[in-house]
């Protein structure tokens, strides 16, 4: 089983070379840690900064400069500011080309949930929408199964939905999973430790296994 | 040259009245127009319908109108981190309208810009959805989504001149021009106000036509919500 930081770092492997990336809150955000060296990638914050630095020194830190998170950050040489029409103008018209994010539920056929729980959780979808609705790659990074242990890979969301047919690849603490054009979760990798037998156990949604699963290398 | 500066908050918010849409610049507590708020807090102007992204914390920010229960309606994107309006809302004291944060933006742009309605691809296929009417274009479907306009605008910006151009600092810019441009009274609060001629026109956001009253804000308190820091 992977911990959050072991899938940011197996997240950080699906990460090309002159990408403009948006990195949601939650282990999303830690996958900036692990992106390997030697890759020039752009981070964007849907509040109005492309080019996202590390978190700043005490004595840098700037209530006018924080990231989507509202955790505060720093800027890069050649970094850019904007307002929020225009950042969500750079998402909605293809200019970010990969979306990380968290979820609560996907679906085979690539729905994601991730925004509200009925009578439980109001805090509002942000900025998800647009970013799921509008990314051309878009990996979610959770966890397989609800701490009940029921199944968050479904055939259908129960919860409400954020997006559809939207998410490529969801890397969890069991498995990494391609969501196929044509639906259904195909098992490209399974966590260290966890067998084929147990992924499919977790899975509720239809499950596509090819060939050898080869365990994750991170 | 059209006289915009007035002394304080007090003073340029003195005519908003009972039941009026207000839009807030900000996101989280990043350039917030925290002198207008005070100003409204203490007035105890009631049955506002605010446009924000966000609504404070439950000390600051439209936290501090929640409290006093001036806020009817909130239209906004994201709204956790606040314990009192949680509380109104499940009491159902607070009508709450959640939008997509793009979406957000783009309708206040819109209201700003006289375009009264766009389609975006954003909440297709989810509640957002209802009631909206989708149409299809290139095979993508897409929603129609309406301008949205405001009685006053309040803004916050880090310099701004007395012909009413402001120049915003950091991420502290987010909906604030946006919101500029689609008040119908502007209110400007900046930390530094100059004559007209100082700023460079090169470097101006907002156009001074947007704003109607500027003032040199004091006080700032600027607070962090989320202070991450490397060693």
């Amino acid at each position: 089983m992977l911990d959050k930081i072991g899938i940011a770092k197996r997240i950080a492997q699906e990460v090309q070379d002159g990408s403009y990336i948006n990195l949601g809150i939650g282990i999303p955000t830690l996958v900036a840690n692990y992106i390997p060296d030697g890759l020039n990638v752009v981070l964007q914050s849907e509040n109005g900064l492309l080019g996202i630095g590390p978190f700043p020194k005490e004595e840098y830190v700037d209530a006018d400069l924080i990231n989507a998170g509202k955790q505060t950050v720093s800027m890069l040489n050649g970094s850019s500011l904007f307002n929020s029409a225009e950042s969500f103008g750079m998402i909605r018209g293809g200019h970010v080309h990969l979306t990380i994010l968290g979820a609560m539920e996907v679906s085979e056929n690539g729905d994601i949930a991730n925004w509200k729980i009925p009578g439980k959780m109001v805090k509002g979808m942000g900025g998800a929408m647009d970013l799921v609705a509008s990314a051309e790659n878009i990996i979610v990074a959770m966890q397989h199964k609800s701490r009940s242990g029921a199944s968050k890979m479904l055939k259908e969301c129960t919860l409400p939905i954020t997006g559809i047919n939207c998410v490529k690849k969801v890397v969890t603490d069991m498995a990494v999973l391609e969501i196929l054009p044509q639906g259904g979760f195909k098992l490209l990798e399974r966590a260290p430790g966890v067998s084929v037998d147990e992924i499919k156990e977790a899975t509720e949604g239809k499950l596509i296994i090819e060939g050898e699963i080869l365990e994750m290398n991170i | 040259m059209i006289n915009k500066v007035v002394k304080n908050a007090v003073e340029a918010t003195q005519d908003i009245q009972d039941h009026m849409t207000l839009m807030l610049g900000g996101f989280g507590l990043s350039g917030i127009p925290e002198n207008s708020i005070s100003a409204l807090v203490d007035m105890g102007v009631k049955g506002l319908t605010c446009i924000s992204n966000n609504a404070g914390v439950d000390d600051f920010g439209i936290g501090l109108m929640l409290q006093t229960r001036q806020v009817k309606k909130m239209i906004s994107s994201y709204v956790g981190e606040n314990a009192e309006f949680e509380r109104q809302l499940i009491s159902g004291e607070l009508e709450v309208d959640l939008i997509p944060q793009g979406t957000l933006a783009e309708r206040v742009r819109a209201g700003g810009a006289g375009i009264p309605a766009f389609f975006t691809p954003a909440g297709v296929g989810t509640e957002v959805a209802t009631g909206k009417e989708i149409r299809e274009f290139h095979g993508k479907k897409y929603l129609m989504e309406e301008w949205l306009t405001a009685d006053f605008a309040l803004v916050k910006a880090w310099k701004g001149d007395t012909a009413g151009n402001l120049i915003f600092k950091g991420t502290a810019r987010n909906f604030n021009p946006l919101m500029a441009a689609a008040g119908k009274i502007t209110i400007a609060e900046v930390e530094e106000l100059v004559p007209a001629g100082e700023l460079d026109p090169n470097q101006i956001h907002t156009p001074g036509i947007y704003v109607q009253r500027i003032f040199q804000g004091s006080g700032y308190e600027k607070r962090i919500e989320q202070l991450t820091i490397s060693k």
